[in-house]
């Protein structure tokens, strides 16, 4: 356990250093249209890329570099409207995560810019459990491989970054009543129908 | 039994075909429990003697019958067969399957791996009770539609009441789910260490795999549910019917201890998705979970995930009391 978290750790900080991983399959945790392979400690690990809405990313296609950021708080006029902030907005704010220095990149506290690929780093920093359950795989969804190959969602692939609330789902349908021999074959049991009235 | 009758070459012994089950499954006809016949009650070595020469003489009477490589009724329990008889019968029961439901069918013989002990952590903090899970398991496994066979049960439990199984209701309807004031406690096979399913098997025809996984050989299964009652999760189910799944729903990839097409008479249950988890991936509802409620691994490896949710975070099991040990754990993960 011990160790596969400071090999974990230690890819990390050589990425933040800007060193590739010695296996030189390609930098940890790139996203792109095709997740790349991440060797980490002894398992394979991939990533989807980001749930962008279409046409949204790269964000320098709108926020031209030339233009000076408006950096005070703010309701949304001319784009954006559709996002309504409900995640801790009493404190937050657009750039409190988004870097404004280079618009296609998020930013942490320390002022490290990271892709959004990587924004579990960003998130980790608030959702500190989280983010260490999430690594050991607590935390989250994994397909693939319980031995091997496997894939992590990441936080913004089922939550959404402005309203993180996992919202409710409509369940699939109730099993059906054990039938009695008396009643005729698909027929709906009177009871479960009463109960799912009554609330 | 359409496969018994499949594989018996022109039908010559269809008439003894399966008496076992036939008087099973005779309760749910509504008829009377009847004394079963003479050569039911005898001892099983004299039985069988008869009845592989019974069986001779038939093949001889259809005029050199050679097709017949696998007749079930006369095959030994699953565990005894060697592997040549193993990789027979899986022949035997591909071909039917594929010529039954239309498309090439594997059945896969895989065996538990060394050093692997599956267990299952489910995350009831974050459990919605979408019941994703309950219809993947039935397209991956292959369950009956009609009757309906679902393996797992989705419980909803009033937050109030805590983990109380009088006032569990499977059958919540919703338009939304977390519905207030209620959790949900997904039960299926809890895979018990010490699994009073196998105890009371009067026939042996189910039993713990080296890796954990309760399995049934559902051709010397005789359908007597005695393993249903023992059960104190309500895991298992029966077919009553011959199962029905449509054509185009049928998962392909299949198991011989898992998710082949069952008989009519036979009782099943969860097994991890043995046809998935031998070949190293996560069970179907692991992967399905919207919430990713649900974590699989191996309990030996102590870096897989169930053994971190088992060192870090508050665990129980269902009914501890009875010492059944399951390896199905509930967690709360916030």
């Amino acid at each position: 356990m011990r160790t596969s978290i400071v090999s974990l750790w230690g890819l990390f900080a050589m990425l933040a250093c800007g060193c590739q991983p010695d296996h030189g399959e390609g930098p940890l945790w790139s996203g792109g249209t095709t997740a790349s392979p991440a060797p980490a400690s002894d398992m394979e690990i991939e990533v989807p890329p980001p749930p962008f809405t279409e046409g949204v990313f790269p964000c320098t296609d709108c926020h031209d570099p030339e233009i000076p950021v408006n950096a005070r708080r703010r309701a949304m006029k001319t784009a954006h409207q559709e996002i309504v902030l409900e995640h801790d907005q009493e404190h937050r704010w657009c750039l409190d995560c988004h870097s404004a220095e280079n618009r296609d990149k998020l930013h942490l506290a320390s002022g490290e810019l990271v892709d959004f690929t990587e924004s579990y780093r960003l998130c980790g920093q608030c959702h500190g459990d989280k983010y260490r359950d999430w690594r050991a795989g607590a935390h989250g969804r994994r397909s693939g491989n319980w031995d091997g190959k496997k894939t992590y969602l990441l936080c913004v692939n089922c939550h959404n970054a402005h309203a993180p609330a996992f919202r409710p789902l409509k369940p699939k349908p109730a099993p059906r009543r054990p039938q009695r021999a008396d009643q005729p074959s698909g027929a709906p049991a009177e009871s479960a129908s009463q109960e799912g009235a009554h609330q | 039994m359409s496969c018994k009758q499949g594989s018996c070459g022109g039908g010559s012994c269809g008439g003894a075909d399966r008496p076992a089950a036939e008087a099973a499954t005779a309760c749910h006809d509504d008829r009377d429990w009847a004394p079963a016949s003479e050569g039911i009650v005898e001892n099983e070595a004299s039985r069988r003697e008869f009845l592989c020469a019974l069986a001779g003489c038939a093949a001889a009477l259809a005029g050199g019958c050679s097709e017949i490589t696998h007749t079930p009724f006369f095959q030994k329990r699953f565990r005894e067969l060697s592997a040549e008889e193993r990789a027979a019968f899986v022949a035997d029961l591909e071909r039917e399957h594929s010529a039954r439901f239309h498309k090439p069918v594997k059945v896969g013989l895989q065996e538990a791996k060394e050093g692997v002990l599956f267990g299952y952590a489910l995350d009831i903090s974050r459990c919605i009770g979408c019941r994703r899970c309950v219809y993947a398991c039935v397209d991956e496994n292959n369950q009956s539609r009609d009757p309906q066979v679902h393996w797992i049960r989705v419980l909803e439990m009033e937050k109030e009441k805590g983990i109380d199984f009088a006032h569990a209701n499977a059958y919540y309807e919703a338009d939304t789910v977390p519905r207030p004031g209620h959790f949900y406690v997904p039960v299926a096979c809890q895979q018990c260490e010490n699994p009073p399913c196998v105890k009371s098997c009067p026939v042996g025809a189910t039993w713990k795999e080296p890796d954990g996984i309760v399995v049934i050989d559902y051709d010397w299964c005789i359908g007597c549910r005695c393993c249903m009652s023992a059960c104190p999760y309500g895991a298992r189910h029966f077919n009553w019917k011959e199962p029905e799944i449509p054509e185009a729903e049928m998962n392909p990839n299949t198991h011989a201890l898992g998710n082949r097409p069952r008989m009519k008479g036979v009782v099943e249950k969860c097994t991890f998705c043995i046809q998935r988890v031998r070949d190293g991936r996560y069970p179907a509802c692991v992967e399905v979970c919207p919430v990713g409620a649900r974590k699989f691994g191996n309990l030996l490896d102590p870096s897989s995930e169930v053994r971190y949710v088992l060192e870090h975070k508050r665990v129980f099991v269902l009914k501890g009391e009875l010492n059944t040990r399951p390896k199905f754990f509930y967690f709360y993960g916030l």
